[in-house]
């Protein structure tokens, strides 16, 4: 594969492995990465985002494999992503969810991808955009993201996903767990897999409560799904909540604020961007120590070092 | 950042030595997907495609490395993954292994491998982004 340009035509005409290698590229914050989400995110805009989230074992990537296979059968291409979490002590990860995704995955309208979330802050949300832009233009109908648990990146990348639809498991510990969690405010679509268990009914009124005494009269009342993934019973079901929820975007007209606001997103972070460029250049220069000194004892603000750096980019040009 | 995929193809009842593998690549800071047991050689060379690894780890211990490393590295070469570094290890007996190594597998690690060994033997080999 030799540049970013030859990759971003890969993509666009759906090539694995071109996806495969871009999808790199983003996740290693390369500047290559970078040009090609901008490239491509003109060719984005079409794919439904679903995120999938939920306590970790409630059965999320078995879920991805079942629902995926229904999508299929529907005729429609689905891109996965999966991001687990990496070690905090050694950096590294294992990254299992491919695991419980082997009936789907081989098939040539699916597209599956493991992510580690390599702990840094802001990043993680960074790659997700670039990676759901990137199997966006590839020409993925859906594409499913799913996440672990509920910290403050895991919402981040929900922000990023149409739909987001929250997995529990019947077990007292679950809900209360999710509830603290806030992870009801984030759902769209509601599903209590493992309803070949006990309990099912109780963890369902336990989230149906918590919603009523969310919102009163919500424009999107979200469903509550049961759902046996590993037989895939409840599928189809949960395909048409999904579509209905898609639907409902489409017609009050949010899908075009939601593009709106993505597009907006990708103007602030290339400004980012320059801004970090900008500061990495002054470091080496001469003048930062001053300035730092300066600001540190009050005789200079930082706001006036930051103007003084864009003013010498201006002069440059 | 360096990824591996941890494979085991064929018919192996049991994925402990692999888990082994994986758990200590990971404490070295890789990153590393698992794909489970019975891999056929399709699935475990489209996982490596798609996961864009840059090592690809084969665990075999059924003794079917005869029939199944040649149509995994003829699937690596028909995909043109050429920077893919592949290994194997599990039961591999000693005049197996230079047929494995002239089909491409860049090193075979017999059981009781030291895992320092293979952690050594990447780093030297895939350059880090
Ligand atoms: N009884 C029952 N078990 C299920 C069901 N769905 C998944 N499981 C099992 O639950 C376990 C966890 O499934 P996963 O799909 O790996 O769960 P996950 O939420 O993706 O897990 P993490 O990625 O580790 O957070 C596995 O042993 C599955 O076989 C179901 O509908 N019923
Ligand atoms: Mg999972």
């Amino acid at each position: 594969m030799k540049d970013w340009d030859d990759i971003a035509q890969g993509i666009l005409k759906g090539q694995k492995r071109a996806i495969a290698r871009g999808l790199t590229w983003i996740e290693q914050g390369r500047n290559d990465g970078k040009q090609l989400a901008q490239k491509l995110f003109p060719h984005a805009g079409n794919a439904q985002v679903i995120g999938i989230t939920g306590a970790p074992g409630v059965g999320k990537s078995t879920l991805v494999n079942a629902l995926t296979l229904q999508l299929r059968s529907q005729g429609l291409r689905v891109g996965i992503l999966a991001v687990d979490p990496s070690s905090p002590f050694s950096g590294g990860a294992i990254l299992g969810d491919r695991i419980r995704m082997q009936d789907s995955v081989m098939d040539a309208g699916v597209y599956m991808r493991s992510f580690a979330s390599r702990g840094h802050l802001g990043g993680l949300s960074r790659a997700t955009f670039g990676a759901l832009t990137v199997l966006d233009a590839a020409g993925f109908d859906k594409i499913l993201v799913e996440t672990v648990g509920a910290g403050q990146s895991e919402v981040e990348i929900m922000q990023l996903a149409h739909t987001t639809m929250v997995v529990l498991a019947p077990g007292m510990g679950d809900d209360i767990q999710a509830i603290k969690a806030g992870i009801l405010e984030i759902g769209q679509v509601f599903v209590v897999n493992k309803a070949d268990r006990d309990g099912v009914d109780h963890t369902v009124r336990s989230i149906r409560s918590m919603l009523a005494l969310a919102s009163e009269h919500p424009a999107w009342m979200p469903p509550i799904l049961k759902t046996v993934a590993e037989d895939g019973r409840g599928m189809k079901e949960l395909a048409d909540a999904l579509e209905n929820h898609w639907q409902h975007l489409t017609d009050k007209g949010l899908l075009e604020r939601f593009r709106w606001g993505q597009t907006e997103h990708l103007i602030e972070q290339a400004m980012a961007d320059i801004g970090d460029r900008l500061v990495g250049r002054a470091r080496s220069g001469q003048e930062w120590s001053h300035w730092v000194a300066e600001v540190g004892t009050g005789t200079r603000e930082a706001e006036h070092v930051a103007e003084e750096l864009w003013r010498q980019e201006w002069r440059e040009d | 950042m360096i990824r591996v995929l941890v494979a085991k193809p064929g018919l192996d009842g049991h994925d402990r030595g692999a888990k082994v593998i994986a758990r200590a690549l990971r404490d070295a800071g890789m990153e590393v997907v698992y794909t489970g047991l019975h891999q056929t050689p399709e699935q475990v060379v489209d996982a490596a495609l798609s996961e864009d690894v840059d090592v690809l780890a084969l665990s075999i211990l059924s003794g079917a490395h005869p029939t199944l490393v040649p149509r995994i590295m003829e699937l690596v070469k028909e995909n043109h993954m050429d920077d893919l570094l592949v290994l194997l290890g599990g039961i591999i007996p000693e005049d197996d292994v230079d047929p494995m190594i002239n089909l491409g597998v860049a090193k075979v690690f017999g059981p009781g491998t030291d895992t320092n060994d293979i952690v050594a033997f990447i780093r030297g080999r895939v350059e880090v982004v």
